[in-house]
C-alpha cells in the first residue's frame, strides 16, 4: 500500500480494496514510527485526518467519490490550514493558527482529500537544504546524513520515505524541483499564476508558485487538476481555462524538439550527473524526439538577479511580522522600537534576517537603481532568452541540480555556495515558466533529476513528456530503504 | 522687502466606496474598533489584495472632471515603514504611475477673478488604521477599521499664493468631489484632509525652502495655519535665520505650527512596485464610459444659472458652490417660476438661518416646495416682502405652508382700495402739520405718511397701492 501513488490508491479505493480510514490510519502509524529519523513533518493532523477519511468513505458509499476522494496527502507548512498551526518553518509563526484555508488547501478539501499533516520546510521557504527550519533539519531518506533539498524538503522527504503518497509544495527559485531531484521524485512547478497564491505565505510574491511533489507525472497531473484555476482572491492568478491534465499523458513524443542549453552543461556540473542526464536525453531520442543545442546567454546572471528581487520582495512581505497582532512577540517590550527589534531578532532565523537585510539594502535610496532596477532588467533579458529558445524548440531539458544531495551542515556557513544550488532552476521562476523535475537515474545510489522546462501554460505537455519518459524508464519507481 | 508666499496642497480625499481599497470590509464611520477589519486588513499571512473597481472608477471620474491625463497603465507601489497602525508594514500607494496625471482647477478668488491652479497628479492609496493613546493606561490601542480605506491623494502645483487662495482652492475641490459623488467630503470625519507645503521668497527670486504643515482639517484652520506659518518663516528669514525643510504640526488651540520631525532624518520608504497586484490597465473606452456619467459640474452649472435664470455672476456662484444648494434653488424655481426672488431667498434668508443653526441645506426645515409657495404669495400680491419674512419664520417654526400661515395669522395683504383710501384719509386728517409741510414742497414727509398708514394696517396694506392713493390725496 505504501508503495502506491495517488493513481494506484485511487483505483484501490474505487475497487474497495481498502477504505480511506484504513489508509489514513496506516500512514499515521507509519509517520509516527519512521519520521523521528527524518523530521519531515512539523504537525501531524491525526484527529482531523481520521475525520476527513471517514467523511470520504461516506461520500464514496453514496457513490459521490471523485478521483481524489479519500486520498491522504501532506501540505507544506506554508499553506494556511484553518484551525491547524501554520508555522512556515519559523519561530515567528510557531503559535499561528489561521482562521482560513489557503485556496490550494480548500480545493483539496473540496475534492475529498485527507490532510495527514504539515511538512517541514526552510524558514519562510528561504533555503535549498531544509536546514533553516526552526523545527530542525529534514533528513534525506536515501541517506540520512544528507539534505533532502529545499525549501520543500519536508514534503520531498515524506513522499520519498512513503510517509504520504504525495504532497503539496512551493517553488520560488527551485524549491520543488531541487528537492524532487535530491529525493528521486517528480516535482512540478506550474506557470506563475496557474495556481492561486491566496493563503500561501508569501516569500517573493512575483516568483512564488504552488506545485506538487509526487512519485509520478500521472500523480502530479491528478493533483494539478484539483489545484489549477483562476482565483478572484489572487490578482496575479491568471484567468485562462485549465485543462484536464491527465487527458494527454499518453500522447506519443514523435517529433518533439528538445532544446539543450549549453550553459546547463558547463563547468560546475558533476560528470556522473551529466552522464545520467545525457542517457535520459538519449531515451527521449528513442521516443522520437530530436535534440538541439540552444543558448540561454543571460542564464549566468539569474542567481544574482534573483538574490536582489526575491529578498527585496521578502523584506516587505515579512514586515507584517512585528509582534503587534499575532505570531511571536518578545517578552516585556520596553517601547515600540524594543518590541520591533527583539520580536524580529528573536522570531526570525539567521537566513531570513540575512535576506531581509539584503532586500532592504537593495531597495534603499541610492541603491535602488543599481540593484532592484538592474535586476528587473536582467529578468527581462532572461525572459527574452527563453522566448528566443522557444521559437526553435518545444521544451528545454537539462539537469535540475549540478550534483546529488549533499551532507547536512556542509554548506551552512557559505550562503553564496548555497545560493548557487539553484543555478539551473532560478531562471525558470524569473521567467514565470512551468518546469518539472523527473528522476533520471542514480549516482552512488543517490537520485539525479532531469529538469524539463516548457512554455507558459504548457503543463499538460510537460506532464505528457514526463509520463512518456516514466513509461519507458523505471527511475521514478526506485525507492530508498526505510 | 516684499515677500511672496508659495503654497502647494496635498489633499487626501476618502472615496465614498462601500468597501476598502483592497478588501471587502465595510468603511462605514463610527463602528466599534476592529469590527471592520478582515483577515487581509489584519495582514494575516498569505492574504492578498484585490483592487476595488469602484475606487478606480471614482479616481478616473475625478481625473476626467479636472481634464487631466488619465494613466492607461497605473501601478501600485509599496511604501515601506513600520508603525503599529500599518498592519502590513507597508502602505500600498502609487508612486511613478498614478491613475491621474496633470490637470487643473479654476478657482474664483475673492475679487471675483478666476485663477487656474494646476493639479500635478492624483493617486489611489490605502489609509492606515488609528493608534489610540487614551484609555489604555500608558499603552496604545490599535483600531484597524480605517486601515485600507480608499483615499485619493490630490497634489496641487505650488501655484497658490496666499492662504485665502488656498482656501478658495480647497472649497472648489470640495465642491467638485461632492458634485462628482466620489466622497462625502466631511472634514470633521476626516473624509478630506489637507497638508500644505508652504515657503516664502522675495518677489522674483527662486523658491525658498518649504515646510509641510499637517493636521489642518477645516477651511478655517487651513487659512490660519498657513498665515501663521508664513509669518513664522518671514520673521525667521528677516532675522537672518533659515527655514528648515521639515514637517510641522498645526496646533489650532495655540494657533502655532511646531516641528514634528525633520525630513533630513526622515524614513527611506523604499518604494517598489507591489508584486501582489498587476498594473492597472484601462482603455479609452473605459474613460469615455466614465466621462459619460459625469454630472453637470460647478462651472457649467454657474454659467447655465446666469443664462437660464438671468442671475448675476455672484448669485450664480453662491448658489452653485454647493450642489445641494443648487438643487434646492432649482426646486424652488420649479414651484414659483421667479428665479431672482428664489435666489435671494435661498442665498440670503434661508442661508442665514442654516448658518446660524449649523445645519446643512439637505436638512432644512423649510423644503423647496414651501419656500416656492411663499414666493408665489409675494408675486401674486397676497403678501408683501416684509410680511413674507414673518411667514418664513413661522415656516421655520414648522407652522405649515404659506397659505395656512397667512390665513391663521391673518396676514393677507389689504388690496381693497376703499379700505386703503379710508386709512389714508384718516392719517391725513390726523396730521395737518405734516400735510402743510408736504404741500409747501417738503416731499420728505411722504415717507412719514406711508409709515403711519402701514402702522395703521399692521403692515398688511399693499405698499404700491398705498403710494398711489396717498400721492393722489396729498396732491389734491
Amino acid at each position: 500500500m505504501f508503495k502506491s501513488g495517488i493513481a494506484e490508491l485511487s483505483r484501490s479505493l474505487a475497487a474497495g480494496e481498502f477504505s480511506s480510514e484504513e489508509i489514513t490510519s496506516a500512514y499515521l502509524a507509519r509517520i509516527k514510527e519512521k519520521d523521528k529519523a527524518l523530521n519531515s513533518y512539523i504537525t501531524l493532523c491525526e484527529e482531523q485526518a481520521l475525520a476527513q477519511a471517514k467523511a470520504a468513505d461516506a461520500t464514496r458509499a453514496k457513490g459521490e467519490a471523485s478521483l481524489l476522494t479519500g486520498i491522504p496527502l501532506a501540505h507544506k507548512d506554508i499553506f494556511c490550514t484553518a484551525g491547524i498551526k501554520t508555522s512556515c518553518g519559523s519561530r515567528m509563526l510557531d503559535n499561528f493558527i489561521a482562521p482560513y484555508n489557503a485556496t490550494v488547501v480548500e480545493n483539496f478539501n473540496q475534492a475529498g482529500v485527507v490532510t495527514l499533516g504539515k511538512t517541514n520546510m526552510d524558514e519562510f521557504a528561504m533555503g535549498s537544504s531544509n536546514e533553516t527550519s526552526y523545527y530542525g533539519p529534514v533528513h534525506n531518506p536515501w541517506d540520512k546524513d544528507l539534505v533532502p533539498g529545499g525549501s520543500s524538503g519536508g514534503s520531498a522527504s515524506a513522499v520519498a520515505a512513503h510517509l504520504c503518497p504525495a504532497a503539496t509544495a512551493t517553488d520560488t527559485g527551485g524549491s520543488i524541483r531541487q528537492p524532487a531531484a535530491f529525493c528521486g521524485l517528480t516535482g512540478l512547478k506550474p506557470t506563475y499564476g496557474r495556481v492561486s497564491r491566496w493563503g500561501m505565505i508569501a516569500f517573493a510574491s512575483s516568483l512564488d508558485q504552488a506545485g506538487t511533489l509526487t512519485r509520478s507525472a500521472e500523480d502530479a497531473a491528478l493533483m494539478l487538476n484539483v489545484m489549477a484555476g483562476h482565483d478572484p482572491k489572487d490578482s496575479t492568478s491568471i484567468d485562462i481555462a485549465t485543462e484536464n491534465y491527465t487527458a494527454n499523458l499518453n500522447r506519443p513524443l514523435d517529433g518533439l524538439k528538445i532544446g539543450i542549453p549549453v550553459q546547463h552543461f558547463a563547468e560546475g556540473l558533476n560528470a556522473d550527473v551529466e552522464q545520467k542526464i545525457r542517457n535520459a536525453l538519449s531515451e527521449f531520442e528513442k521516443l522520437g524526439a530530436t535534440l538541439k543545442d540552444i543558448s540561454l546567454p543571460n542564464s549566468h546572471q539569474s542567481v544574482s538577479a534573483y538574490y536582489v528581487i526575491a529578498p527585496a520582495e521578502a523584506s516587505a512581505n515579512l514586515s507584517r511580522y512585528d509582534g503587534v497582532r499575532y505570531g511571536y512577540r518578545c517578552d516585556d517590550p520596553q517601547d515600540l522600537e524594543d518590541l520591533y527589534k527583539r520580536t524580529r531578532s528573536e522570531g526570525f532565523g539567521t537566513e531570513v534576517k540575512r535576506r531581509i537585510m539584503i532586500g532592504t539594502y537593495a531597495l534603499s535610496a541610492g541603491y535602488y537603481d543599481a540593484y532592484y532596477i538592474k535586476a528587473q532588467k536582467i529578468r527581462r533579458l532572461i525572459k527574452n532568452d527563453f522566448d528566443n529558445a522557444f521559437a526553435e524548440v518545444d521544451v528545454i531539458m537539462g539537469p535540475t541540480s549540478p550534483h546529488t544531495a549533499f551532507k547536512i551542515g556542509s554548506q551552512t556557513n557559505d550562503p553564496v555556495t548555497m545560493y548557487l544550488e539553484d543555478i539551473y532552476t532560478i531562471a525558470v521562476n524569473l521567467a514565470g515558466l512551468p518546469g518539472i523535475s523527473v528522476p533520471a537515474g542514480l549516482v552512488k545510489n543517490l537520485p539525479v533529476g532531469l529538469q524539463i522546462i516548457g512554455k507558459n501554460f504548457t503543463e499538460s505537455h510537460l506532464l505528457n513528456i514526463a509520463h512518456q519518459f516514466q513509461q519507458a524508464t523505471d527511475w521514478h519507481t526506485q525507492t530508498p530503504e526505510i | 522687502m516684499e515677500w511672496e508666499t508659495v503654497i502647494g496642497l496635498e489633499v487626501h480625499v476618502q472615496l465614498a466606496t462601500k468597501s476598502k481599497l483592497f478588501s471587502g470590509s465595510s468603511i462605514e464611520f463610527g463602528a466599534e474598533p476592529n469590527t471592520q477589519a478582515n483577515v487581509f486588513d489584519l495582514a494575516l499571512p498569505g492574504t492578498l489584495p484585490v483592487l476595488n473597481k469602484k475606487a478606480l472608477e471614482m479616481a478616473v471620474k475625478f481625473g476626467v472632471a479636472i481634464d487631466a491625463e488619465i494613466g492607461l497603465k497605473s501601478v501600485f507601489d509599496r511604501k515601506n515603514y513600520f508603525y503599529p497602525d500599518l498592519p502590513k508594514g507597508y502602505q500600498t500607494s502609487q508612486l511613478d504611475f498614478p491613475i491621474v496625471g496633470k490637470g487643473s482647477l479654476d478657482v474664483t478668488l475673492e475679487d471675483g477673478s478666476i485663477k487656474t491652479i494646476g493639479i500635478t497628479r492624483a493617486h489611489m492609496e490605502e489609509d492606515a488604521g488609528k493608534s489610540l493613546h487614551e484609555d489604555f493606561h500608558g499603552e496604545t490601542g490599535i483600531d484597524l477599521n480605517r486601515a485600507g480605506t480608499p483615499l485619493l491623494e490630490i497634489v496641487s502645483e505650488p501655484e497658490i499664493r496666499s492662504a485665502t487662495e488656498a482656501v478658495a482652492f480647497l472649497k472648489k475641490l470640495h465642491s467638485l468631489i461632492l458634485y462628482l459623488g466620489i466622497s462625502d467630503g466631511d472634514m470633521s470625519k476626516g473624509n478630506m484632509r489637507c497638508d500644505a507645503n508652504v515657503s516664502v521668497r522675495l518677489k522674483g527670486e527662486e523658491l525658498g525652502t518649504r515646510a509641510e504643515v499637517k493636521n489642518i482639517n477645516s477651511f478655517k484652520f487651513v487659512e490660519k495655519a498657513i498665515n501663521i506659518e508664513v509669518a513664522r518663516q518671514i520673521e525667521l528669514l528677516e532675522d537672518g535665520g533659515r527655514v528648515v525643510q521639515e514637517t510641522r504640526l498645526y496646533d489650532s488651540e495655540k494657533n502655532e505650527t511646531r516641528s514634528m520631525r525633520s525630513k533630513e532624518v526622515a524614513n527611506d520608504y523604499r518604494y517598489f512596485p507591489e508584486p501582489d497586484l498587476l498594473p492597472v490597465l484601462i482603455d479609452e473606452a473605459y474613460i469615455e464610459e466614465i466621462r459619460a456619467t459625469l454630472p453637470e459640474l460647478p462651472d457649467t452649472k454657474r454659467q447655465r444659472f446666469m443664462n437660464e435664470y438671468k442671475l448675476s455672476e455672484y448669485d450664480a456662484l453662491v448658489l452653485t458652490n454647493d450642489l445641494a444648494t443648487a438643487n434646492y434653488f432649482e426646486a424652488v424655481v420649479l414651484v414659483c417660476g421667479n428665479a431672482k426672488l428664489s435666489a435671494n431667498w435661498v442665498s440670503v434668508d434661508l442661508q442665514a438661518y442654516l448658518n446660524e443653526a449649523e445645519i446643512p441645506i439637505s436638512e432644512s426645515p423649510v423644503r423647496p416646495e414651501l419656500l416656492g409657495g411663499l414666493i408665489n404669495k409675494i408675486t401674486d400680491n397676497t403678501i408683501s416682502s416684509k410680511i413674507a419674512k414673518t411667514v418664513f419664520e413661522a415656516m421655520l417654526a414648522g407652522e405649515g405652508n404659506a397659505e395656512n400661515i397667512i390665513k391663521t395669522k391673518g396676514l393677507k395683504q389689504v388690496t381693497d382700495s376703499g379700505a386703503i383710501e379710508t386709512m389714508v384719509a384718516t392719517v391725513i386728517a390726523n396730521n395737518p402739520e405734516q400735510v402743510e409741510q408736504y404741500q409747501s414742497g417738503k416731499e420728505k414727509v411722504f415717507g412719514f405718511f406711508v409709515g403711519q398708514i402701514m402702522k395703521e394696517s399692521k403692515g398688511k396694506a399693499n405698499p404700491a397701492q398705498v403710494n398711489q392713493i396717498l400721492k393722489d390725496k396729498l396732491s389734491k
